[in-house]
Order: structure tokens, then sequence, then C-alpha cells
């Protein structure tokens, strides 16, 4: 292997790696197990869990050349440019995601109820399937698909967790000061206190999803809102889980000594992740419980 | 423009050649490597999605039902659609962009050489999940590639190995894109500027941005599907609140920039070629980088030009109505940019100019029945026609595919050292040329008469026309096996030897180096002036 420093001024450029075809057969098992579970065939659970964890393999082994590659310094200002291109690319492709989901939210209500309704252009067919059917928000729709429900309420637990996802981007931008002083106990102090919060998060959204089931009729099969609030609510509670479990790697690594203050840049693109799940659950909170 | 290369570019001190043995294509993170795979993958699915196109002909060689049953009709209309757009054509754009980037911006690679390979390897797993439903009780999807609701969501066990396998092409696209972004915007030599950039770059560019923003888009809506189908949401259900046409609204927004996605590439790639068989440079390149952007962002707003018939307020029709047409004005720009690039110069027809000609012929054509669809009043008598057909048939088989078969010859050269043969070249050019218009061009007349899209059968008066367009396909698919040919034989190395400029008009980076282009280029970035 060639020394550190001449990689100084040449872009690293890895050569020969296993990991990305791990990571197609990984993919492969998982999506090809699913549709078989799916389809009734009792091995494809199997299969699917068989690539899943053929995926968190790679995950690793992969991340680990990279770790390693960081820490013996082969990667120059150049590198960490392209990292920073890609990963927020990432991210804006992960909020093009959530764009159509919110899209769906968005003409639900305003165009496909009030049609359904009989209001509008189109309402004159909603009027004749469905005359009894007046446009209200939140609805199951005309034939009340999954049963009669009660919506989630914004101000009691939701507002809570709102702060809390609020207050884990704050306290994760004072780590990333802390980490620019190469205050190392500091960050690893208020980097422990976000992903805490994230994960306080998720246990208030865990209960809030059985009181739904429980109490109010709200589930994944009643109608639209059902559709709109648990999908909404589901994709970022898993976009949450992901920032976590990025944050608590790194906070690990933290403890083991690896990042400085002008070589983080792994913190950082977790740190841009954390932020935009909390952006979306601005939307969400608006959208979703508000609205 | 004028570049040096510096005196240590072709000597490979500190790097070794390929990894020896079938493992190569497996581990490789060579952006020439995987250029190589993605081209393969990209033909031979051509060829399976135009067999599949050859048993639609042939169905349709007569009225009546002659040859396959109604239900194979349709799995074959909507697996020919799904492999030619994801498997054929973006393929052979990426493999382009993977072998050209680098080498035209200066780069040792591509920014991310790991993930590049996994983009690539996640496809051909990717189809396989696609091409077993053919083998699946009820058969492969068979709703069109548009899939849409309520009637998708009656497919057989195919219906999630086809959500699925769409979730692993879009992830696969999604890393290529930001592979490619990185890679132009972070990887250029010193001095490449980005009005410097070669426009095969700047198209990929823009490409890229568009594919990171509506891969994801489509990504929800087949998981909205997915959910409704297995998971009780209401997304598509009337009764439950939802409405089947906000899938087409989602799936459209996602649509057509995907038809922009399918033809920018090909834009850079003929704004390559036309000043290299004309020796003169592009007429008119900063409005060329400014017409692409613009064709860019108006593909968002212009979706529902496939929705007129579902029907929607007046006033969103006429907007899209407006805005499809102004399109037209970007895209005009590029057709008189490259007409006045030919103005006066000293043209020479080798093949790549051949194709690179019929290319902005046919495409026109293809632009000007676009512009006719997009007449609202127009279009309710057009929709779901053959007239469609013929459409995005003239922009996507004399246009993108043209264009890729053109980048093909222009420097299939440079990666395998030797000439192709120019008479067989010729030879492959013509027949193309001539059975794609005898295919595509009865189309429009018989969809302006009324025929249907995606129907076995057909009224007794059509029978004409249609049997020229089958004639008309066999003659197209056998003619691509001159195409094999060729590249065969380029590829073991038969054939003259190629020049490092191969063409006495070719200008860039990439014909700087050797021919072939050794396995590793610009491993320190070149001086452009
Ligand atoms: C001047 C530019 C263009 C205009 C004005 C235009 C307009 C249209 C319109 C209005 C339709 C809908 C027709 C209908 O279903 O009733 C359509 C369909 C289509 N266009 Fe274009 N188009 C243009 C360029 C392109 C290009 C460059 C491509 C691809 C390379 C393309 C590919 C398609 C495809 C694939 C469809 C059919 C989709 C389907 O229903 O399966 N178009 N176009
Ligand atoms: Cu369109």
């Amino acid at each position: 292997m060639a020394h550190a420093s001449d990689y100084k001024n040449v872009y690293y450029v890895p050569h020969g790696s296993y990991w990305p075809m791990v990571g197609s057969v990984g993919l492969f098992l998982l999506a090809g197990g699913f549709a078989m579970a799916l389809n009734g065939h009792g091995v494809g659970s199997w299969v699917s869990i068989a690539g899943a964890a053929t995926l968190l393999v790679m995950v690793f082994g992969w991340f680990r050349d990279v770790i390693n590659e960081s820490v013996a310094g082969l990667y120059n200002a150049q590198v960490e440019r392209t990292y920073r291109w890609a990963m927020g690319w990432f991210i804006f492709s992960e909020g093009m995601f959530f764009g159509a989901f919110f899209g769906a939210l968005f003409y639900a209500r305003t165009f496909a109820i009030s049609w359904l309704g009989g209001e509008g252009e189109k309402g004159l067919t909603g009027n004749l399937l469905w005359p009894d059917f007046a446009a209200t928000w939140p609805t199951a729709g005309p034939l009340e698909l999954g049963g009669e429900f009660i919506a989630m309420g914004a101000w009691g637990l939701p507002a809570i967790n709102t702060a809390i996802l609020l207050t884990s981007s704050w306290t994760l931008t004072i780590a990333h000061h802390a980490i620019k002083e190469d205050n190392r106990q500091k960050v690893i102090n208020w980097l422990a206190a976000t992903v805490a919060l994230g994960v306080i998060f998720l246990f208030i959204q865990g209960y809030e999803y059985v009181h739904a089931y429980q109490d109010l009729n709200l589930t994944l099969e009643s109608g639209i809102y059902g559709s709109t609030f648990f999908m909404l609510t589901g994709f970022h509670g898993l976009h949450v889980t992901l920032g976590a479990i990025i944050l608590a790697v790194i906070l690990i690594r933290l403890i083991k000594g690896h990042m400085s203050a002008d070589n983080h840049f792994a913190f950082e693109a977790g740190a841009w992740y954390w932020h935009f799940v909390d952006v979306v659950w601005v939307g969400v909170f608006i959208f979703v419980y508000i609205l | 423009m004028a570049y040096s290369a510096t005196a240590d570019e072709h000597h490979d001190a500190h790097h070794d050649g390929p990894a020896p043995g079938l493992m190569r294509w497996v581990t490789t993170t060579n952006h020439k490597d995987l250029g190589t795979l993605y081209l393969w993958f990209s033909l031979i699915m051509f060829f399976v999605g135009g067999s599949m196109a050859l048993v639609i002909r042939a169905e349709l060689f007569q009225p009546g039902l002659s040859l396959v049953q109604p239900e194979f009709f349709n799995q074959m209309t909507t697996m020919h659609a799904l492999i030619m757009i994801f498997g054929a054509v973006m393929p052979a754009f990426v493999g382009l962009a993977n072998w050209l980037l680098p080498m035209m911006i200066g780069a040792p690679d591509m920014a991310l050489p790991r993930v590049n390979n996994w983009g690539f390897w996640i496809l051909p797993f990717a189809f396989t999940l696609l091409l077993s439903t053919l083998f699946m009780p009820g058969g492969a999807p068979a709703l069109g590639w548009t899939m849409y609701p309520p009637l998708v969501l009656q497919t057989g066990e195919a219906f999630p190995f086809l959500i699925l396998s769409i979730h692993l092409m879009g992830i696969s696209s999604i890393m290529g894109a930001i592979n490619i972004v990185a890679t132009i915007l972070n990887m250029r030599a010193p001095g490449m500027t980005l009005m410097k950039m070669p426009l095969f770059v700047w198209s990929w560019l823009i490409t890229a941005y568009l594919l990171i923003a509506v891969m994801p888009v489509l990504a929800g809506a087949v998981t909205m599907l997915f959910t409704d189908k297995f998971f009780g949401t209401a997304f598509f259900s009337a009764a439950g609140g939802g409405d089947p046409v906000l899938f087409q609204h989602i799936f459209w927004f996602f649509g057509h920039p995907e038809v922009y996605i399918l033809i920018l590439p090909a834009f850079g790639i003929i704004s390559h070629i036309i000043p290299a068989f004309c020796r003169k440079p592009l007429f008119g390149k900063a409005s060329m980088v400014y017409a692409m952007a613009a064709i860019a962002f108006l593909s968002f707003i212009v979706w529902a030009h496939h929705m007129f018939t579902v029907g929607m307020p007046l006033a969103a029709a006429l907007f899209f109505m407006f805005a499809t047409m102004l399109i037209a004005v970007p895209t005009g720009v590029k057709i008189f940019n490259w007409l006045a690039t030919m103005w006066r110069s000293a043209m020479t027809f080798e093949t790549p100019m051949l194709f690179a000609l019929g290319f902005v012929f046919m495409f026109t054509i293809g632009g000007l029945s676009g512009l006719m669809l997009a007449i609202v009043p127009a279009d309710f008598q057009y929709h779901d026609s053959y007239f469609v057909v013929a459409h995005f048939h003239y922009v996507l088989v004399p246009g993108s595919v043209f264009a890729i078969m053109a980048g093909v010859y222009y420097w299939l050269p440079k990666w395998t050292g030797v000439m192709y043969s120019e008479v067989l070249g010729k030879l492959h050019f013509w027949l193309t040329t001539i059975f794609v218009n005898l295919t595509f061009f009865p189309m429009h007349f018989i969809g302006l008469a009324g025929m249907p899209r995606r129907i076995p059968d057909y009224a007794l008066q059509f029978t004409t026309f249609n049997q020229m367009a089958t004639v008309g396909a066999i003659g197209f698919g056998l003619s691509q096996l001159i195409f094999l040919y060729i590249v065969i034989r380029s590829v073991s190395r038969a054939g003259e030897k190629a020049s490092d400029r191969v063409w006495e008009g070719s200008e860039g980076l990439e014909f700087e180096v050797p021919s072939p282009a050794p396995y590793h280029t610009f491993t320190t970035p070149p001086a452009v002036r």
C-alpha cells in the first residue's frame, strides 16, 4: 500500500471491492423473498431475512473499509468534497420521496375529497355515487373504510414529541460546535443526549400508534386519513430510526477516538441527515396533525 | 479550446491494469469496466425487449387473434416498455457516461467508484426479478408500463415483483445519478470551468439532477400501489376518500421528466458528433446549455398533458397545454443550432454522422407530433391511439436509440483501438433508417384513423398499415444483428488500428489519450487552457 502522503494531491480511487456485489445479492434476496412472502410462499420471509442480514454485513464491511481508509489519511480535501455533494444530493432525493406523500395528502384534501363531496368541476360523479357523503377532513371516505375512527389530536403527546425532536436538533448543533473546538467530552455528551432524545421520540411515536390502534380505531386501513397519517409518520419514523443509528455509530467512533476538529465529515453527514429528518417532521406536524 | 497533457499521464507507474479472471467484472471500480458492463447489459436488454416487440408485431400482422392470447399480448406490451426504458436506454446512457465523463473532464475515475459498481450490479438482479414474473401464475404484469390503478391492483403474483424490481432500478438510478453529479461538480481538471465543459457532460449534469428529483417520486407512487394492494391503504380508492387519478398525477410528475432523462444525454451526444464531422465548432454552445436547462425546468410543469382525457379543470388543461408547447421553444433552439453548425461546413458522412443526421430529422418528426398531442381538443382524439405510439417511438427510437448508436460508432474506436467497418456501419444505418420509418410512420395514420393502442386485435381497414409496420419491425430487428456483429468484431480487436484522434475533426480530452484508452487515464489531472 502506498504511503498516505502520496494521496495529498491524488484523488483516492479504491480498487476491487466485493461489498457492492454483496449488497446487490442482499437487495435481491430481500426484495425477492418479500415478494414471495406476500404471495403466500412461506420460505419468502426467510429469504427476505437472509437478504436483510446480507445487507447488514455489507453495510458493516463497506463502512469499515471507508473508515479505515479515512483513518489512514487516504482522503484528501477533494474526496471529502465528493462525500459532501453525495450526501447533499442523497438528502434531496429523500426529500422528493416525502414530497410524493405530502403531494398525495394535499391532493386528497384539496381535490379528491371535495369532488367526492359533490363540489367543483368533478363533483357530479361524487353526487351520483355517494349523495350522502359530505366533504370533511379527517375522513375515511364515503364507505368509511376501516370503520369509524377518531383522528389524532395535535396538542398532546405529538406536540411534546415535536419539542423533543426540535430540542435534539439543538443539542446536535451544540455537539457540532464542540467538535469544531476539539472538545471531545463535550461532543460525546451532547451527541449522546441527541441520540437519547431520538430514541425517546421513537418510543412516544410507538406509544401513539398503540393508542391509535387500540383506543381510536385509527389504523392504516382508515381510508385516506389513515393512509396518509401512517405512511407519513411511518416513513418519517423509519428515517428517525436510521438517523439515530447513524448518530449512535458516530458516537461510538467518537468514544473510540476517531475524527477531529478538521476531519469529521461523517459527523456532519449524520447531522445533516438528522436536521433533514427534523424539518420533515415539522412538515408532518403542521400538515398531518395541526391542519 | 486547447489542452495540454502532462508528461506522466500515459504511463501508470503505481497503478495496475485490470484484475485477471472473471472476478474483475464483479469487483471492479474502474469507470471503463463499468461503462462496458452497462453497455453490454443494455445491448442484451435491447434484444430481449426487442423480441417482445416482435411478438407484439407478429400478433398484429393480421386482424383477429392469431398467435398469442390477449393476456400474453398485454404482458408483452408492458414488459417491452419497462425493459426498453429502464433496461436498455437508461443503462446505455449511464454506460456512455461512465466511459466518457471522467475522460472528458480529465478525472482519474468517477467520484464514487464503489457506488458506481453497486449501481450497475443491482440492475441484473432487478431485471431477474422482473423477468421471472413471465413464469409465474398469472404471468407478467399486463397493465402497461404506466401501471394505472385500480386495474393494476388485479395483477397476480407478478405484482410485488413488479413493484420491488422498480424500487431496485430506482435505487440504482439514484446512486448512478448522485455519482455523476459529484463527478462533474468535483472532479474537473483545473481550468475546466463549467462553461468549458463539453456538452455531453452538461447534458448529463442536468439529466442526473432530473433523475435525483423524480426517481424518488416514482418510488413513492409505486409504494402507494404496494400498500394499497397489501396493507389496506386507500390512496387510490375513492371509497376510502382517495382517487385513482391521484396515481396518474404522481406517476406523470415522474413520467414526463423521465422522457427527458431519455433524451437529454442524446442531445449531448449529437452536439459532439455534428461539429466533429462538420469540422466546425458547435453553433451557440451557451444557448445549448440554457436550452437544456430550460427543458429540464419545464419538464416539471407539463405532466398533465398525459391525462387530458381523464378530465381536469379547464384552467389546468390550458396551463398544461401552453406549458407543453413552450418546450418546443428550447427544443427548437437546439435543432436550429445543429442545423446552423452544418450550414456551409465541410461535412462528411461517416456512420456516426449518418446516425446523428437521422436523429435530427426524425427526432423533429417526433417533436412535431408531440406538439399536436399537446393541443387539448386534438389530444381528446389522439389519446391512447397509435398516434401516441408513433409519437413516442419517433422520439425514442430514431431519437434516443439512434443517438446511442451514433455515440457508440463515434467512440468505439477510442474504446477498442480499432476502426469498425465503415461499409457495415453504413449498411446498418440505412437498413435501420428504412425499417424504422416503415415500422413507425404508418402508425400515425392508423392512430389518426382511430386504432387504439395496447390492443391485440383491430378493425379490418387497419390491416395494410399494420402489415407494413410488422415487416418494418422484423427488418429493424434483423438489422440490429449487423450492429451486434460490428461491436463483437471491434471488441475482439479485429479491424484497422485507430489513431488517437480517431476522427479528423474530433475535439475533447478523450481524444488526447491513446486508442484504446488505457485502463487508467488522467491519474494526474491535465491542464486545460
Ligand atoms: C416537443 C416535445 C414534446 C412534446 C410537446 C410532447 C408531448 C406529448 C404528449 C402531449 C403526450 C401525451 C399523449 C397522449 O397520451 O395522449 C406525449 C406522450 C409521450 N411522449 Fe412526448 N412530447 C415531446 C417530446 C418527447 C420526448 C423527447 C420523449 C422521449 C424521449 C417523449 C416521450 C413520450 C412518451 C414515452 C409518451 C407516451 C407515454 C405513454 O402514455 O405511455 N416525448 N408526449
Ligand atoms: Cu410528457
